[in-house]
């Protein structure tokens, strides 16, 4: 029996926490079935239960030691918890455009903040251009903006991911949360061509409808990552991640021609797509 | 060119302007976005420029037809109109990077940028809305009439504008595109408000002459 435990309103959306027998889950809709942003399990807070989390937290293969994280979009702030419990002395910046959402994150989903673990209340775009003016580098950014229901059509652009790219260190790698079912698709592999190259993607038709995609400055191949995937499958086990049969999922999406354009500052029609 | 006809042009030109402030207005947030975000601030800095640079608008055209109004005058208004929307696809960027980079404050930053690059042109096009009152006018028993048909025109070229811009223009064309676009409209149609004032004038005189 589904029950909403918490109704939070905020500047841009009724927030809402919803418990199903052992699940807890954060939405943004009560009426809609699939509006979950962000859920756990209350008897086992670590254990994942989207796929696409565990495609996001799978993406440490291509970087297994970050040692400063960003994330964009801070939901339940399963992320952020999960990577402070596999590294202790990582440093993470989550930025959330909404108070509320940090709130509630904290209030019903045990999200953890400590002194290397900080969340800024910012737009991601201005967030990432003030920290390029502060030249600051991360190892592993990850952007979780997109709600499925409203695209944020200035994070979704050329220029954005430009400015993305050049907070990466050299090892450093963006994964993003994206869709793989919608018009947009094309548009945004083409996007993401355009600055990065070719990049990978993770995804699970059956199951799911995202797509994550790994972009670098300096593409790792998956040959090359043998010792890392090993290092990590026991330590990403705990949060209900079988690293095995994600790799199965991820591709190398070669850069080619597309008749897709590219969105840009200028051009960015995302929601209309 | 008869009376009518001239009316039907000088409601045109309303309805144009019309279009073109809600199409620019729309398309601020677009031009924002990149660095202030969308939140509904943005959108209070904006419409907040756009409703303060209109009302100026009105007050200065109304006191403009006090002065000799003319077709002449009215078509100069639209080419400096499109002549000051220039600068928005042009110098966009140093504005907004400068903006930027000196206040932190998202609010007031968006709101510095959007007088920036807002407020000459939409004073501009404000002053259209007084001044075709004016000259569509003739007797005092029928201005409230006449004043009444120019909003209904220029707020239903404003509706569309919006939708036009909102739904498709920003799909099919770029930021600038769309703005040089309302640029060239605006400075074409002020042209041939000039050029149509030039040849009645000269009609007038032949007639006169007779």
């Amino acid at each position: 029996m589904a029950q909403v435990i918490k109704e939070e309103r905020s500047l841009y959306r009724n927030i809402f926490v919803e418990d199903i027998g052992d699940s807890r889950c954060l939405k943004f809709s009560v009426k809609r079935k699939n509006s979950s942003q962000s859920c756990i399990y209350k008897s086992a807070p670590h254990k994942l239960v989207f796929t696409y989390t565990k495609f996001v937290m799978s993406a440490l293969m291509f970087n297994a030691q970050p040692e400063k994280v960003l994330i964009i979009g801070l939901g339940g702030g399963t992320l952020s918890n999960n990577l402070l419990q596999l590294y202790p002395d990582i440093h993470i910046d989550n930025v959330e455009i909404d108070p509320a959402v940090v709130k509630v994150a904290s209030d019903y989903f045990d999200f953890k903040e400590n002194d290397k673990v900080v969340t800024y209340i910012q737009d991601g775009r201005i967030f990432i251009k003030r920290a390029l003016l502060k030249k600051s580098q991360y190892d592993l950014i990850i952007l979780d903006a997109f709600n499925g229901e409203y695209i944020p059509e200035h994070l979704l652009t050329k220029e954005f991911l430009e400015e993305t790219q050049g907070l990466l260190s050299e090892r450093g790698i963006l994964v993003s949360n994206t869709f793989s079912t919608s018009r947009l698709y094309h548009h945004e592999s083409a996007t993401y061509h355009a600055v990065f190259g070719d990049f990978y993607s993770i995804k699970d038709l059956q199951s799911s409808g995202n797509r994550v995609i790994v972009a670098a400055k300096n593409l790792p191949s998956i040959d090359s990552l043998q010792v890392q995937i090993e290092s990590l499958k026991q330590p990403l086990s705990q949060f209900d991640i079988e690293l095995e049969k994600i790799i199965g999922f991820v591709q190398l999406e070669k850069n080619s021609p597309s008749e897709y354009r590219v969105l840009t500052d200028q051009y960015s029609p995302a929601n209309l797509l | 060119m008869n009376k009518l006809g001239h009316n039907y042009f000088i409601y045109l030109l309303a309805f144009t302007s019309g279009f073109s402030i809600m199409g620019v207005e729309l398309l601020g947030g677009r031009i924002l976005a990149p660095y202030f975000g969308s939140s509904v601030h943005v959108w209070g800095s904006i419409i907040t420029v756009f409703m303060l640079s209109l009302s100026l608008g009105y007050l200065l055209g109304g006191r403009l037809t006090l002065k000799q109004p003319s077709v002449s005058r009215y078509g100069t208004i639209f080419v400096f109109a499109g002549l000051t929307l220039l600068p928005l696809a042009y110098y966009a960027t140093p504005i907004l990077e400068f903006v930027f980079t000196h206040i932190e404050d998202s609010r007031y930053g968006s709101l510095l940028a959007s007088m920036a690059l807002f407020f000459i042109p939409t004073v501009i096009l404000g002053m259209i809305s007084p001044y075709s009152v004016r000259l569509l006018v003739t007797n005092q028993a029928q201005s409230g009439h006449v004043a009444g048909l120019l909003y209904f025109v220029s707020t239903l070229g404003s509706a569309i504008g919006t939708l036009m811009t909102s739904f498709y223009l920003v799909l099919w064309f770029e930021v600038n595109t769309i703005i040089f676009s309302f640029c060239l409209l605006l400075t074409i149609l002020g042209g041939l408000a000039l050029l149509l004032d030039k040849l009645e004038s000269r009609y007038e005189q032949v007639q006169n002459q007779r």
